[in-house]
């Protein structure tokens, strides 16, 4: 893709290492390492309740890992405990944004509104905390006119303009879904994890969703992390696919190497008793060939 | 047009056959369904024995009263419905221009209320306007003011408050005790009243963080009794039911309201009267009212304001944008009580005294009742409940007419509460969201559209 990606790919943005999350007796994460590397897009993969979102909420700091280490590395080189901080910190300071398996959107408020909501810390620290605001100080006026343009900025590029203040209930599927990428991307992110954004998308608008999410990583320089059932997104944009399966990773690489990885094949479609030995006999091979081409 | 008359004739004729046909139907109905319940009634006569009595003027009564009902929905009304939504649909699409009285309503309504005192005064003369100054519009817009209080809280954070009376107690007593026990004059305390009910609202938000719904109502309800048995109980300070009295009066630039030489009817060579005194505090609460809503209106439009109406709409999403819902919480808590403490010191100053007797559950039942009924997030909209609310039932103190009907023992605000309900029910049904049920955004790009209602949440408390 772009230069700088490719000179980037040994600077990892997050490193998960040793994630294990436990609900009562249930392992839901055992032992899950893995990188993302910056500027590219990962994927997260795995059949129903494999514990993608589990995941997911991990980063995101909505739930507290029972094991690991969570490290995001932001361009200035500062890095950051993510399973340390509180969840909206991890937004605020980590600048970590993510979006929802099921939308959820400010559906009373304005898609504009949506999108202001978004840059209250920026506005907030332009208010003076809301006193020098109240009593209209040019600093608050100004700040707000530059949150309005980033806004406008990003309702065009994910072609919301139109309906800008109309309300986000209003919006068909498909627009809430951009609405909210557009929301986590006014947050000014440098990793956006996105859980499931193609899912309930007719082809043409996933289709048009790969744009979006291509000319965000191009064009801002974003990492981008997701979760995906749909292997057109998948397979199309992603640079390097993580597959998980019952909490526990079983591939790891880019897409087309995945892809004939017959771990993931089994995972997917399963097979059939008698070809059990052979895959297994199969998954043994590839581990030994791996093992001896990293001595 | 012959043609179209004897149509037109026909089809009236064809309407009325068909309304006397349902209209014996509907009769026969009612026969069946009333001869045993109404038409036959089984006493006791002195011998305890079963006898039957016979009703059947009373049967007959119900059987017309239905014919004659069905009769006319079938031949008149429902034609009349037809005809009017055919002629609705028929109708172009008209864009509705606001009139001048919509668009300038908040506008005209301060300039009616700035003028309502000397108007009342010429018309009702000095002794006669106590009661309007005094009873109508004072009383109202201490409501109003509580209720836009309490709309930070409950309308725009979305977190059902259910014992917002408490901070009104504790902005009531800090100018009480405050100025009995240090002398202090109502304008250094209102400001200190303010801050003591915003600390208290604070108190209150720290346990309640992580409750919602119906256990966040539970747990502010009983703040709201806990602050008035401590005030019962700590007779030392408080002096317990009795309450204060004799708390000082505002002051007009020290200009004093009483009889005295230098006090304000000698300086304005006025006739001594307490209706100047009124009219002060009327124009002082007005100011209080005013500054609320300047301040909420401020407020809407700025990050922490806009932080409330996102938590209201989806807490999770808020702390997924880097808002910090701790404290976007407590802001909600705080400004609300602060009002309420505004208030509080306001009603302290007018009434003279105050005891826990003013702070009961009830008041914060009737403040929430105005905030929902006017809509929850609209200042217009809860001005007007107050209104209705508040006024309707100093109304019914003045209602001496329905003596006359009902016998002279009949006192009409009695029945307060029965109406206060039987309004509430139908104005829900009516209007669920309320009197202005839609939103005003805060920001936009071409043009200020309302939010309609059904896109709004209530919150999660």
């Amino acid at each position: 893709m772009a230069p700088e990606t490719s000179t980037m790919t040994n600077d990892p943005i997050l490193k998960v290492e040793h994630l294990s999350m436990r609900f009562g007796g249930l392992m839901a994460i055992n032992d899950f390492s893995f990188e993302a590397r910056r500027g590219d897009i990962t994927a997260l993969i795995g059949p129903n309740g494999a514990g993608k979102t589990t995941v997911f909420n991990c980063i995101t700091g909505f739930y507290k890992p029972t094991m690991g280490m969570i490290t995001m590395r932001q361009r200035s080189g500062k890095e950051y405990l993510l399973e340390r901080l509180p969840d909206f910190e991890i937004t605020k300071q980590a600048r970590v944004a993510r979006t929802f398996q099921n939308i959820r959107m400010f559906s009373g408020m304005t898609v504009l509104e949506n999108l202001l909501v978004a840059q209250h810390n920026k506005l907030m620290l332009a208010s003076g905390y809301t006193f020098l605001g109240l009593f209209g100080f040019p600093a608050y006026r100004q700040a707000s006119k530059e949150a309005i343009e980033l806004a406008k900025h990003w309702l065009e590029r994910a072609s919301l303009i139109d309906r800008a203040d109309d309300p986000a209930g209003d919006l068909p599927y498909g627009a809430q879904r951009r609405l909210e990428i557009a929301r986590a991307m006014c947050t000014e992110p440098e990793l956006l994890c996105l859980d499931e954004p193609a899912a309930g998308l007719n082809p043409r608008e996933s289709h048009s969703l790969n744009e979006l999410l291509q000319s965000i990583r191009r064009d801002t320089g974003t990492s981008i992390l997701l979760i995906e059932h749909d292997m057109s997104v998948v397979m199309g944009i992603s640079d390097h696919v993580v597959v998980l399966e019952y909490g526990q990773k079983i591939s790891d690489g880019n897409p087309d190497f995945v892809k004939s990885d017959p771990r993931v094949i089994a995972a997917y479609l399963g097979v059939e008793d008698e070809e059990v030995e052979e895959v297994i006999e199969q998954i043994e091979e590839i581990e030994g060939e791996q093992g001896g081409t990293k001595q | 047009m012959a043609n179209i008359a004897s149509t037109t004739a026909s089809a009236g004729t064809e309407v009325t056959a068909r309304a006397l046909r349902e209209a014996v139907f509907a009769g026969l109905v009612t026969l069946g369904l009333f001869v045993l319940f109404v038409g036959l009634k089984t006493d006791q006569n002195i011998r305890n024995e079963l006898v039957l009595t016979q009703r059947w003027g009373l049967l007959a009564t119900f059987v017309i009263v239905a014919m004659v009902g069905r009769f006319l929905m079938v031949a008149y009304a429902q034609p009349w419905l037809a005809q009017r939504k055919a002629a609705k649909a028929a109708a172009p699409e008209v864009v509705k221009e606001e009139g001048f009285f919509s668009r300038n309503f908040s506008k005209i309504a301060i300039v009616a209320l700035i003028l309502y005192p000397p108007v009342i005064l010429a018309l009702t003369g000095v002794q006669g306007s106590l009661k309007w100054v005094d009873n109508f519009g004072i009383q109202i817009l201490i409501y109003v003011m509580l209720a836009w209080g309490l709309n930070i809280v409950v309308g725009l954070a979305g977190l059902l408050d259910l014992g917002y009376v408490a901070f009104y107690a504790v902005g009531a007593y800090s100018y009480a005790l405050l100025s009995s026990y240090f002398g202090l004059s109502f304008w250094v305390l209102l400001p200190v009243a303010g801050l003591l009910s915003a600390c208290w609202g604070m108190i209150l938000g720290f346990p309640v963080l992580r409750l919602r719904g119906d256990y966040l109502a539970i747990v502010t309800l009983a703040f709201g009794e806990i602050i008035r048995l401590v005030l019962i109980n700590w007779t030392e300070v408080t002096k317990g039911t009795f309450g204060v009295s004799g708390i000082a009066k505002a002051t007009l630039f020290g200009i004093k309201f009483d009889a005295s030489k230098d006090g304000f009817a000698a300086l304005m060579g006025l006739p001594i009267s307490s209706a100047y005194y009124k009219i002060f505090l009327f124009y002082l609460i007005l100011g209080l009212c005013m500054i609320t809503a300047f301040v909420t209106i401020r407020l809407r439009r700025m990050p922490v304001g806009r932080a409330w109406e996102a938590l209201r709409e989806d807490e999770i999403a808020c702390r997924s944008l880097g808002i910090n819902t701790t404290t976007t919480k407590l802001t909600a808590f705080a400004t609300g009580a602060m009002f309420g403490g505004f208030a509080g010191s306001f009603f302290a100053v007018r009434q003279g005294f105050v005891s826990p007797e003013s702070f009961v559950f009830l008041e914060s039942a009737v403040i929430l009742a105005i905030v929902v009924l006017g809509g929850m997030g609209s200042l217009t909209g809860i001005a007007i409940a107050a209104i209705v609310m508040i006024g309707g039932t100093e109304i019914l103190r003045e209602l001496t007419f329905l003596k006359v009907v009902f016998g002279p023992n009949f006192t009409p605000e009695l029945y307060r509460m029965l109406i206060f309900g039987l309004a509430m029910v139908i104005v829900m049904v009516w209007k669920p969201r309320g009197f202005v049920g839609s939103r005003e955004p805060t920001a936009f790009l071409r043009e200020r559209k309302a939010v309609s209602g059904s896109f709004t949440k209530e919150g999660h408390g």
